[in-house]
């Protein structure tokens, strides 16, 4: 009998191995049919019109000349006369119109009359502090600091970012014979359809939701959200499809944002490097919405006498949503900044300081300390450090000062709750059915390795179907979770079915049907390949009837196959032109532990990826507000800087592949490896040019400012 | 006296060379506006629209009658109006690329520049590069390279690479460098992207 377990390390076939994803040739070549390329008969085009101010009301609103233009089907008011709005780029009117450009001209033809109400957008400066402050303390922090020979002080902070996602928020939909068809950009196939049931008038199971690939979320895209809502009421009122999905300026501006956040950190070190106690004051602003919960100190977490706090300023900025690893990266930079700084005023060398104090680690990974030091080793050796590290400052003359800068993180990227089934068809081919999305992940890719891997068929006999709420329900796409809970339903489903199976075509080979294994393409008894037959031939005795297998994580035989719980740590190595501020990357170094890998090449992928993402937020996005006007000066992608091919420098990715790391089980891996590149780098620069630039994005004006 | 300065203000600029100029991604910023109004008064002699007027455009080797408003640009005629959307809109402003495609063998943004000026010019998008069942060289070889996570981007990356290898089959690691410089990917997929290229180059010489 098949057992759902993972094979032993050595006895893999395909998983775990590089595998290109699946829906590439659909990608590459236009085939691939986002939300965004949706295109229904009649369908009309949806629009919004967005607050210009920051803060304000609707003293009138006039949408009679809109409704009158030929074309334009309907019109919606959102914030009525009276009614408050909080920030620029919140939503005020909808229309749908026969055109895209119908539907600007129409736009301009609303009229509103706006009362400007006080707006607050600085979140750097803690007086704009309010309500309650989070603190908690531990140990002695006042004999903490007394017992230290170096006590550091100082101030860091990174900025708000938002998703940028390059398929913008939004979806089509269409209304036809009483139901409901929707394809939305979503992170949330199983749950976008209870967003709608207000809007549409219609229960869940009406709602028929459809998202094979989709254009980029990173923890924006859960719910079918107010533009979902418009775009059914639209279509619901015009009696045609809609397409409405969010321009880029009022994607940038509403669709999401990491929150900030600042603090004011001092550090007790003793004259060896041990750290012997924390303080910290830190806050953030998650605009309209709450600013997360940040974990200060971070990795670090046992410093022995520790006081922390963290407060709110609430901006008027569109609300924060999820951005991976939601308050990691943060925690991370003011962490890992901090504690670098303290090394050098103590004047010891970073990477022997973090490997001295990892005995004040509260990760909740096995075995922790002994990971990140064989982490650190390999990223070391890598990037080379004992060639390149030298103290705090390039004491090399000419404007280009080079450094080398480090950081570890952790997180937990469990599996979710997923179902699955598998079919095995009487002609040897095999579907794979789960309703999980695929966010360029490579979820797709994954389903179908883990049931060949299961069945021991080539993967092309295999199809995976994903994306569409009619199939077996699967959890949102979060925290990394999409990876343990699809591999595990996926696998016992295979397991289910293959064990179905073997009791059809056991007496074939005259054998219990608990004697028998699937490998090779070959159904066969246990260990012996003489006694076997072909996969297709025992596929043709299930006669004219296919074989279904459920499955679901938790797993229906109880055995867990994911796990959570990763360390990882990231090295950098930059130059600093310090006549200009410009920061250029040389080289990235991730190592990366994540349990059983399913894909290795898509594993890469979402390392290298991140780093660049890492790259990005470190050096260049952040969205900017004007404090006078409250608008986003920059929501537009000329100044909402996103790393380009050239800026990224040498990326190098290792993950760790020994049978230890291969025995914990699956574990997600889009959070992870985008925590300390910010860290990395900033520690990077400080090494460099011998100063903290205290908050990122290390833009060439704070480098030039630190400096100064 | 410098001899540009009996010239009027933009001249040297036809409408359709500004279009071209901020189609490639190249346009000076401090340029634009000045180009911009030259462009205004040139076109005022030569007025179509506003209504909708019917054009024919040769695309991937088909001709495609349509019907557009003067206003619309090339990528909205060919995602809304036609059926080729794997040009991507994401800045609709000349910034990220994932609009590009191939007008008369130069990569250009289709965002920037109207579907009217087209007309008579040979436009490629990456339909017209390879199926799914029949790939380039280039898209097979950012398959290997897993150079697409999302996807959103990667039809952009697909015409400008494919832009590259046309015009340079040797290109160096800075020559990708340069010819993908004005795609922006989100997702962080640029690391498959070199050695994507150079394989594809390999294999078009017929050495893979
Ligand atoms: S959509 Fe054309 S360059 Fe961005
Ligand atoms: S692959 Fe997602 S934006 Fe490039």
């Amino acid at each position: 009998m098949a057992k759902s377990a993972w094979p032993a390390m050595g006895d893999r076939t395909v998983l775990g191995s590089r595998v290109s994803r699946l829906d590439g040739p659909i990608k590459t070549t236009g085939a691939a049919k986002y939300a965004y390329d949706q295109k229904l008969d009649g369908m009309l085009y949806g629009r919004f019109l967005i607050a210009p101010y920051a803060h304000g009301k609707i003293k009138s609103i006039d949408v009679s000349a809109a409704e009158a233009m030929k074309g334009v089907e309907v019109v919606q008011i959102i914030r009525n006369v009276g009614d408050e709005f909080l920030y620029a780029g919140d939503a005020i009117a909808a229309l749908a119109a026969t055109s895209e450009e119908l539907a600007v001209d129409a736009l301009d033809a609303i009229k509103v009359e706006y009362e400007i109400l006080e707006h607050q957008m600085d979140d750097t400066t803690v007086d704009n502090v309010s309500g309650r402050v989070r603190t908690s303390e531990d140990g002695d922090v006042a004999a903490g600091f007394a017992e230290a020979d170096i006590v550091h002080e100082g101030h860091y902070g990174v900025s708000p970012i938002t998703h940028c996602c390059l398929e913008s928020h939004g979806q089509v939909c269409e209304f036809k014979d009483g139901e409901l068809w929707v394809w939305p950009s979503t992170q949330n196939v199983s749950g976008y359809a209870d967003g709608l049931t207000k809007s549409s008038g219609l229960e869940a199971s009406k709602i028929h939701v459809d998202c094979q690939v989709m254009g980029g979320g990173f923890g924006s895209k859960f719910g079918a959200d107010q533009w979902g809502n418009v775009c059914t009421e639209l279509a619901k009122a015009a009696g045609k499809p809609v397409k409405l999905m969010l321009e880029r300026d009022q994607e940038l501006m509403t669709a999401g944002a990491r929150p900030s956040a600042h603090a004011d950190v001092k550090v007790g070190l003793k004259k060896d490097g041990t750290i012997t106690a924390w303080e910290s004051n830190a806050w953030g602003s998650g605009g309209t919405g709450g600013a997360g919960r940040l974990q200060l100190p971070y990795v670090f977490g046992a410093i022995p006498n520790s006081k922390v706090g963290q407060g709110t300023i609430r901006t008027n900025r569109g609300s924060q949503r999820a951005w991976r690893a939601p308050g990691h990266p943060q925690s991370c930079l003011i962490t890992m900044s901090a504690l670098e700084d303290a090394a050098a005023e103590a004047g010891i060398d970073p990477l022997e300081f973090f490997k001295k104090n990892l005995d004040k680690l509260d990760v909740r990974l096995p075995n922790a300390e002994n990971v990140y030091i064989e982490e650190l080793d390999i990223a070391a050796d890598l990037i080379g450090y004992k060639d390149k590290a030298h103290p705090r400052g390039d004491k090399t003359s000419g404007p280009i000062k080079r450094g080398l800068g480090m950081s570890m993180h952790t997180w937990g990227g469990a599996g979710h709750p997923s179902n699955a089934d598998v079919v095995i068809n009487p002609d040897g081919s095999v579907a794979v059915n789960c309703a999980t999305q695929d966010l360029g992940t490579g979820a797709r890719t994954a389903l179908s390795i883990v049931v060949a891997e299961t069945l021991g068929i080539p993967m092309d006999s295999v199809q995976a179907n994903i994306g569409n709420n009619t199939l077996p329900p699967d959890n949102p796409s979060g925290g990394s979770t999409t990876i343990g809970g699809i591999s595990s339903s996926s696998r016992d489903a295979a397991t289910n079915a293959l064990n179905a199976m073997f009791a059809k075509v056991a007496s074939g080979l005259g054998v219990a049907a608990d004697q028998l294994e699937a490998r090779g393409g070959n159904v066969q008894e246990i260990g012996k390949p003489d006694n076997s037959m072909t996969w297709k031939k025992a596929c043709a005795l299930l006669g004219s009837n296919p074989i279904k297998g459920t499955g679901a994580k938790p797993t229906s035989d109880g055995t867990k196959l994911d796990n959570s719980q990763v360390g990882g740590c990231q090295m950098a190595d930059v130059s600093v032109d310090i006549e200009t501020g410009v920061v250029t990357i040389n080289e990235m170094v991730a190592v990366q532990d994540i349990g059983t890998i399913i894909n290795l090449k898509c594993a890469e992928s979402q390392v290298h990826g991140a780093l660049i993402m890492g790259v990005t937020y470190a050096l260049y996005e952040e969205a900017i507000y004007d404090p006078i006007t409250g608008k986003m000066l920059n929501a537009d992608m000329e100044f909402y800087r996103l790393a380009g091919h050239a800026d990224v420098g040498k990326l190098t990715v290792h993950m760790m592949q020994t049978e230890e790391h291969y025995s914990r089980g699956v574990i997600g891996l889009g959070e992870p490896p985008v925590i300390s590149p910010g860290a990395a780098i900033s520690n990077a620069v400080a090494n460099a040019i011998g100063v903290r630039v205290p908050t990122l994005p290390l833009t060439p004006d704070r480098v030039l400012a630190a400096l100064a | 006296m410098p001899t540009d300065e009996k010239k009027p203000p933009g001249s040297g600029f036809s409408r359709r060379n500004f279009l071209k100029t901020i189609g490639a991604g190249a346009a000076a910023t401090g340029l634009v506006r000045e180009v911009a109004d030259t462009a205004v008064v040139e076109a005022a002699s030569d007025v179509q629209g506003p209504g909708e007027i019917s054009i024919t455009l040769n695309i991937n080797g088909k001709s495609e009658k349509v019907s557009v408003e003067p206003r619309v640009t090339l990528l909205d005629a060919l995602r809304n109006r036609l059926d080729h959307t794997g040009s991507k809109k994401v800045c609709d402003r000349g910034t990220c690329g994932a609009c590009t495609i191939l007008i008369d063998g130069q990569p250009a943004y289709s965002c920037s520049m109207l579907a009217v000026e087209a007309e008579g010019r040979k436009i490629t998008t990456v339909e017209g590069l390879g199926t799914p069942e029949q790939l380039s060289a280039l898209q097979e070889s950012f398959i290997e390279h897993d150079a697409q996570q999302c996807g959103f981007c990667t039809p952009g990356f697909i015409v400008a690479g494919t832009a590259l290898l046309n015009t340079n089959p040797n290109p160096t690691a800075d020559d990708v460098n340069e010819a993908l410089g004005g795609n922006l990917c989100r997702c962080g997929t640029y690391s498959g992207m070199v050695p994507a290229i150079m394989e594809a180059a390999k294999a078009m010489k017929g050495g893979a």
